[in-house]
């Protein structure tokens, strides 16, 4: 594990509790994203990766509840915070990029004073000019014109929207960005131009993002390492060309597979089967019901989540047995 | 939404509703009240002069009596079954023709639609209880007024409430998926409102007519206290009326005062009960533990 | 903001025509009834003797005149609505020669008074409690406060009266029984003595429709604040590490005012009614008592003049909060309507 790394999953566990049990939608889960890295999160729905971007903003609500492990960023252990202390963290140190923008913005608001109300209630101290000032920076920053200032949300396009979510969360600075789904909503050529916007400013600001999505070709183009997750558990981290080149585990073969190909036009591959319950996933290897290469240790062991190759990690007996 | 079985099921409900269950025990209480309790007191009791007059409750008339003699208890028992009775005349009515033109309207729309609906707009501007005065202080003979009358002159304002969210409904409904399936089979637009869609508004109809009802009960007390209507038959309205031509407060008849206080109170509580029971009923809230 | 004039004609289009439902059925109710007021008077004056049976067909013809039941139909609609719409509502029966519109005058303010306070009262008290209820952040110990709001929310205000009335007016002696001034006091609207005991004579009759009201705007405000807890700006404002205050009152509150005033609007005809009941429980010199009295001697045009009014006032006041909606929620524009 490098010590520089500026975040630090270590063995999270985020349950659900139902009437009929404790859903595991976040399982023993492990990772590290160094500064300014950017790392896609993949997986199906259920997989736990929208989770795993709410545990990160301490924000799980009842019946969840993170039942175990730690979340270290830059040496503080996220998971024992107060609520007043990651409050004061999120938007300054960790923001996030929300799923459908136009819905995610004060519809009776106008965006100037959305964008500047995070950064009022951390403390920054501003006059009426500075916040002017920064309004406009911010809002160049994403490409959008000084008028959009005063306007309301629903004056502007999706991807407009898109934007100015993208521009709350650079207000502060913060060292880590978590963007999930920041472009379903959107159609592909709003979808590329905010992706442009957000890898320019990770540039530009040196900061970590996370980027969580299903969309394996738009991860393919974006980010520099790649984590899949298949019912809450981890399955392989590396680095993204590698991963598409060379991928360890079946799952993300299969994923990569999936991907429609050109030359091979109405040839679809997916991959057999349904994703397991949460409330009783299968013994040993979460992934073994449907996995092509499974094999009886993998219906009795739980694979351990280990580095094979420097920066790869993968849990797979076909790697760690 | 889990349908037990009979009876059993039916208790099960009323735990995970306590607004409806408890309305309707309040109901049932007050019915009874009403009702039975009048097989064991006469009603010659509730005019003036029946007993003493001005007596604190005691054992003899265990509701005290008022100012002309009248004895309370037969007084409030018969009276309740008055006003209810008005009252639920005069919401079955307005149910009956609200469901009828709501369900017109908003299945089959056009000019009538158009004509109805800026009807019960301008009436839902018009506050119904003015109307009421209006209407009402203008019969002839209002003094001997039957429940049969007043109830219909009632429901010429309880019909725009239920019209119009019956409307709102069937015009939502009319869109839906199954609705679709049954034009495509062939049926015509009356079968599809009596199998298709009355069923499916049965909660809707109910929470109408618990309106209606109070409504109606509302408006009777309304109009009596003022004075227009029957003040000599025994009724919650007329109670008011009377202890207030006679000063039962000056006079300190507590039991007077409390008494159809109580009475009406437990009407309307049980209606305001009622409705917060049917509304979770027809829209049940997401359960907390998922 | 630009007003579309297409907008204000339509509303005001629809406020002219329940003006004018409401005068015709004003009109038609009477005529439609077989009810001759004008007899009725006239047998009134014959049984207290102060009028002889052949001085009666001269006095009834005069009578008929007068108020133009001479003419036919037709003409006596136009006349009537020609002068609903310079305000001229005839004269009281009762007591001649006093104009209703005068009496209107004399009454309305009273009613405005206690009606106006205790309606903006219970609003702001009334959302205030609701949307604390409602936001799952604040403490448990609100939510007790409901079940008495709600029950006094079902009840008629002037039964909630007629409690006060006894407990606090005839046993406590804390507050007046009735009138809207006490008798021993000089009518001098400077005089800070005569205001304080114009309060005092208020309190009660304000106080049996706050506590109604009250206990709807929390309702609907609770039920509001749940919706609008689990919506995505709710969420994304949290993530923004927004204070809870400020997530509360700028994120939360403000996004229901738009409900919550529509629901103002619509109470506005209820509000109104109750109130004249309250009036008559405490013979309160208001525009409702004064419809009670009206009704009680038939004076029936005291009786249409006052209700026409009314509607007349709830329409306008529902126009008027109209009107407001597209500064309440910037995504209403008036051409959406």
């Amino acid at each position: 594990m490098s010590a520089t790394a500026l975040l630090q999953i270590k063995n999270l566990k985020v349950y659900y509790y139902v009437e009929r049990g404790a859903v595991k939608a976040v399982d023993d889960v492990s990772f590290n994203l160094e500064l300014g890295v950017k790392m896609g999160l993949v997986g199906e729905s259920g997989s736990g990766k929208s989770t795993m971007a709410l545990a990160l903003m301490r924000m799980i609500k009842p019946p969840g509840k993170i039942v175990g492990g730690q979340m270290i960023l830059d040496g503080t252990d996220l998971v024992k915070l107060s609520e007043e202390q990651m409050r004061q963290i999120k938007l300054s140190r960790i923001a996030m990029i929300p799923q459908g923008a136009m819905n995610s913005l004060n519809p009776v608001m106008r965006i100037d004073k959305q964008l500047v109300d995070g950064m009022l209630d951390h403390n920054v101290m501003m006059t009426k000019e500075e916040r002017e000032k920064r309004v406009n920076e911010l809002l160049q920053m994403v490409d959008l014109a000084p008028k959009v200032a005063k306007m309301y949300p629903h004056e502007l396009s999706g991807g407009m929207q898109q934007r100015v979510t993208v521009a709350q969360s650079i207000s502060m600075e913060p060292d880590l960005i978590i963007a999930d789904e920041p472009t379903s909503a959107l159609d592909v050529v709003i979808q590329r131009q905010v992706m442009e916007t957000i890898n320019r400013l990770q540039q530009k600001l040196g900061l970590s993002v996370i980027l969580i999505g299903h969309d394996m070709g738009l991860m393919a183009q974006t980010v520099d390492r790649l984590a899949v997750m298949y019912a809450g558990r981890m399955m392989e981290i590396g680095e993204t060309r590698a991963m598409f080149h060379h991928p360890l585990h079946p799952y993300t073969e299969l994923l990569i597979k999936s991907l429609p190909v050109l030359e091979n036009k109405g040839v679809f591959s997916g991959i057999p089967g349904i994703t397991p319950s949460l409330l009783n996933p299968p013994e040993g290897c979460v992934f073994h019901t449907r996995c092509p290469k499974a094999w009886d240790l993998c219906e009795k062991t739980i694979p351990q989540f280990t580095e094979v190759q420097p920066g790869r990690w993968v849990a797979c007996h076909l790697h760690t047995a | 939404m889990q349908r037990g079985q009979g009876f059993r099921g039916f208790l099960n409900y009323i735990r995970r509703n306590p607004a409806f269950g408890g309305g309707l025990l309040l109901l049932l209480l007050l019915l009874l009240f009403a009702t039975v309790a009048g097989l064991f007191v006469p009603k010659d009791g509730a005019y003036p002069l029946a007993t003493m007059p001005k007596q604190a409750p005691s054992a003899e008339h265990p509701f005290g009596t008022d100012s002309v003699g009248r004895d309370l208890l037969p007084t409030l028992i018969y009276g309740t079954r008055m006003t209810l009775s008005i009252g639920m005349i005069a919401g079955c009515i307005g149910l009956g023709v609200g469901t009828v033109l709501g369900f017109m309207t908003g299945y089959f729309g056009g000019l009538f639609d158009t004509i109805v609906k800026f009807l019960v707009d301008v009436l839902m501007t018009i506050p119904s209880f003015l109307l009421l005065i209006t209407i009402a202080s203008s019969v002839p003979n209002p003094e001997n007024m039957s429940i049969l009358q007043m109830a219909l002159i009632l429901s010429l304002v309880s019909w725009v409430q239920p019209t119009r969210a019956i409307r709102a409904q069937v015009l939502s409904m009319r869109e839906r998926a199954f609705v679709m399936m049954a034009k495509l089979s062939g049926m015509s637009g009356m079968e599809i409102i009596i199998k298709e869609l009355m069923p499916n508004l049965m909660p809707y109809l109910a929470i109408s007519l618990a309106g209606a009802v109070n409504g109606g009960v509302l408006g009777s007390l309304g109009l009596q206290t003022l004075g227009i209507g029957n003040l000599r038959e025994p009724s919650l309205g007329m109670t008011i009326y009377w202890l207030r031509y006679y000063n039962a407060f000056l006079q300190g008849y507590w039991w007077w005062i409390i008494e159809p206080v109580i009475v009406i109170a437990a009407i309307f509580i049980a209606f305001l009960l009622l409705s917060i029971g049917l509304d979770e009923f027809a829209n049940p809230r997401t359960r907390r533990t998922v | 903001m630009r007003i579309p004039l297409s907008y204000i004609l339509k509303r005001m289009g629809f406020l002219v025509a329940v003006l004018f439902t409401a005068a015709t059925i004003n009109f038609l109710i009477p005529k439609l009834a077989p009810r001759d007021p004008v007899q009725e008077l006239i047998n009134q004056k014959i049984a207290s003797g102060g009028l002889t049976s052949e001085g009666a067909a001269e006095f009834r013809d005069s009578l008929r005149k007068l108020y133009g039941l001479d003419r036919p139909l037709w003409q006596q609609y136009l006349t009537y609505i020609w002068n609903t719409m310079r305000f001229d509502l005839g004269y009281s029966i009762t007591n001649y020669p006093l104009r209703v519109d005068f009496i209107i005058g004399q009454t309305v303010f009273w009613t405005l008074g206690f009606v106006g306070v205790s309606t903006i009262l219970a609003f702001l008290i009334g959302t205030v409690v609701g949307a604390l209820v409602g936001w799952s952040k604040t403490s448990k110990w609100f939510s007790w406060l409901m079940p008495p709001l709600a029950a006094f929310s079902a009840v008629p205000a002037f039964i909630i009266a007629l409690v006060l009335i006894y407990f606090l007016a005839f046993k406590l002696k804390a507050f007046p029984l009735r009138g809207g001034f006490s008798a021993t006091i000089v009518k001098d609207w400077s005089s800070m003595e005569f205001l304080l005991d114009v309060a005092h004579h208020a309190i009660l009759p304000g106080l049996s429709m706050l506590l109604v009201s009250i206990g709807g705007w929390s309702l609907g405000m609770r039920s509001m604040m749940v919706t609008v807890e689990g919506a995505d700006y709710i969420t994304f404002a949290e993530a923004k590490g927004l204070k809870g205050s400020r997530i509360f009152f700028r994120y939360a509150l403000r996004n229901t005012l738009l409900p919550q005033v529509t629901s103002l609007a619509m109470s506005l005809g209820l509000i109104v009614s109750g109130s004249a009941l309250v009036e008559t429980m405490f013979s309160y010199p208001g525009i409702g008592n004064r419809l009670g009295g009206a009704i009680a001697a038939l004076d029936y045009p005291v009786i249409y003049g006052i209700v026409f009014f009314m509607v007349v006032g709830i329409a306008v006041a529902t126009l008027l909060v109209d009107l407001l909606y597209p500064f309440l929620d910037p995504r209403i524009s008036y051409s959406g309507g």
